[in-house]
């Protein structure tokens, strides 16, 4: 297909690109491998937004707060004439919450992962297992509502000075909506440990609770461990059902029965009141929420360091 | 011998005693899902009728309908979308086919894992930040969108990256043999094949995203809305128009929460009936991914 025009070499051959279209292709590769990176890095920005927008308003609100106080103050009183910035009530309505919620979530989460990998027939498993994470799909405004108005009404049957907003039933239902976190999770770290592991306990004559408990929940340590550590992250970053279900004012307390904020909820307060941008009250909402981050990022740390320091290697 | 068969006994009956307990546990967990649809059901069922869903909010309870709520939620969810899902795509068939193995790509990976633990309303404090004060877009249907489409990103960045693993290298290598560019793969051959992963995980990150409230209500939803945002089509040329975007609104969630939160329970069948709307919703999302996910597993066998 090489044929010769006036003297020049001119391929006419359908399947030879000319060096042009070559060096085009080239140039679209490239473009579109830059792209995606652009589109890849964009979470790196997400973070920087993140960080950025709560250090600098928050830096802006220690203008006004020393930060001592800030972390030392029992009372938090940020919308009142007498204002106090003690974020401390707030940490305690967030800890008894938590509290409440994984001492509900671990230990249910943990036997229902036991019972899923080492006893559930096949079948069931496979039909449990999407309908267990259901439970974290559910939306949270409906669970403060199921909280507030039909887990507090059933508590006040049994403790009938129960106030009507509570951290218990508040805590006890974010409970219930992060066992799918820890069962699912464990159950994957359960499912894998070897079977010759398993197999080797039950021909030495061990039941399937003692394999449980004593060769497979060892071996799947480090994945149950990060569930539950996501698990503890998921309570303390959980905001409408502890907006709705446990009231919104601040109380420096440990007492489950009683109602607090939480650094959640008392967001959700201030963002749905009316406050100009830039006054104090309107920086309390980054200072606490900088708090928040902090504590969640300490707990994904954890997470991690726990997966990896703990992995063992078959 | 009589200690050993008590021995054996006594473990067996533990055995048998757990496997009681771990169906209980599990059963904690399955009726409180069916107390909590039960629940709503019974209180909200009586309001579904057809004027909830074609009317406002309202200062009479039983006139009071979810009209501007599920509008809004519609518009909020296409906002979401129409971002997460070609941004999360792109990041995630970049980590996957070109992303070289250096720190640049580590950070950029540690950073996903540790967005997708960031709690919800800290993302509604960086959309306060940014898109309402910084950017001036305002408490609108776009600044929602938008906090929505990034706190779910991680969710679709993950879900492309997993359904992209599964295809075989060969098929790559078949691709290139033919001399086909990277580009030309990934559009005809490795897109194709991970759709049903990646659709998979963009429903999933919706149905989230439908039930979030706590980052918009921080970016100041409003809770009470009595009119619609301007229609996104029109008679005339163009025919289409984005005034919506700059739209106040109010969401499903968040009308949900402003009905829980008055203290007549009136108000509170409102809530319930709102919240059935949404679970079912959200139920049915979920459902939906969890065939498409069954149907393409049993469809591609490599």
């Amino acid at each position: 297909m090489v044929e010769t025009i006036r003297g020049t070499v001119v391929d006419r051959s359908p399947l030879s690109f000319s060096k042009k279209r070559i060096r085009l292709r080239q140039v679209w590769e490239g473009f579109v491998k830059t792209g995606l990176f652009l589109a890849a890095f964009s979470s790196v920005l997400v973070t920087v937004g993140i960080v950025g927008v709560l250090v600098y308003e928050s830096l802006q609100f220690f203008k006004e707060v020393r930060i001592v106080d800030f972390l030392t103050d029992t009372q938090w009183t940020p919308l009142f004439s007498d204002a106090h910035y003690g974020i401390l009530p707030l940490i305690c309505g967030t800890m008894v919450t938590t509290f409440v919620a994984v001492l509900v979530a671990v230990p249910v989460g943990t036997v229902t992962a036991i019972y899923l990998s080492e006893y559930a027939p096949h079948r069931l498993r496979e039909f449990v297992k999407p309908v267990l994470e259901l439970l974290s799909a559910v939306p949270t405004v409906v669970y403060g509502y199921f909280a507030l108005l039909f887990v507090t009404p059933l508590l006040q049957k049994v403790l009938p000075e129960l106030p009507g907003f509570n951290m218990l039933s508040a805590g006890l239902v974010m409970g219930v909506m992060i066992i799918p976190y820890v069962s699912s999770l464990s159950e994957d770290a359960m499912r894998a440990v070897p079977m010759h592991i398993r197999e080797g306990s039950y021909a030495m004559g061990a039941t399937r609770l003692q394999t449980a408990l004593r060769v497979v929940m060892p071996s799947a340590f480090s994945g149950m461990s990060a569930a539950y550590v996501l698990a503890f992250s998921r309570a303390i970053g959980e905001t409408m059902v502890v907006a709705i279900a446990a009231g919104m004012q601040p109380n420096f307390t440990l007492n489950p029965m009683e109602p607090a904020s939480t650094i959640t909820a008392y967001i959700v307060q201030v963002s749905l009141g009316d406050l100009p941008h830039g006054s104090v009250g309107y920086q309390t909402i980054f200072a606490a929420g900088l708090t928040l981050l902090i504590i969640t990022l300490a707990f994904n740390i954890l997470g991690h360091f726990l997966r990896k320091r703990f992995r063992e290697v078959y | 011998m009589r200690d050993i068969k008590k021995i054996i006994a006594s473990h067996k009956r533990k055995d048998a005693l757990f496997a009681v307990l771990g169906f209980m546990a599990l059963m904690v967990g399955l009726l409180t899902l069916l107390a909590l649809m039960l629940d709503l059901a019974v209180d909200g069922v009586a309001r579904l009728k057809p004027h909830f869903f074609t009317s406002f909010p309202s200062r009479f309870a039983d006139q009071a309908g979810i009209l501007s709520a599920w509008v809004g939620t519609c518009l909020v969810m296409f906002v979401t979308a129409a971002t997460a899902l070609p941004l999360g795509v792109a990041a995630g068939v970049y980590l996957e086919e070109y992303a070289p193995k250096n720190k640049l790509t580590t950070l950029i990976e540690i950073n996903i894992t540790n967005l997708a633990g960031v709690p919800s309303i800290v993302f509604g404090l960086m959309a306060l930040g940014l898109f309402v004060y910084k950017f001036r877009l305002g408490q609108s249907v776009a600044t929602a969108g938008l906090t929505l489409a990034l706190l779910v990103l991680p969710i679709v960045i993950t879900a492309t990256r997993e359904s992209i693993r599964a295809i075989p290298q060969s098929i790559r290598e078949a691709a290139i043999a033919l001399g086909a560019t990277k580009w030309q793969t990934i559009v005809h051959h490795i897109l194709p094949y991970s759709t049903g992963g990646i659709l998979t995980g963009v429903i999933i990150s919706l149905s989230r995203a439908i039930g979030e409230s706590a980052p918009l209500i921080t970016i100041g939803a409003l809770t009470f809305i009595a009119f619609l945002p301007d229609s996104p089509v029109k008679a005339e040329l163009p025919f289409v128009s984005f005034a919506w975007l700059k739209s106040p609104f109010t969401v499903m969630p968040i009308q949900m929460f402003n009905w829980v939160s008055r203290p007549q329970a009136e108000f509170h069948l409102n809530a319930a009936a709102a919240g059935l709307v949404l679970l079912v919703m959200t139920l049915a999302m979920n459902g939906v991914a969890i065939y498409i996910r069954h149907r393409f597993r049993k469809r591609i066998k490599w």
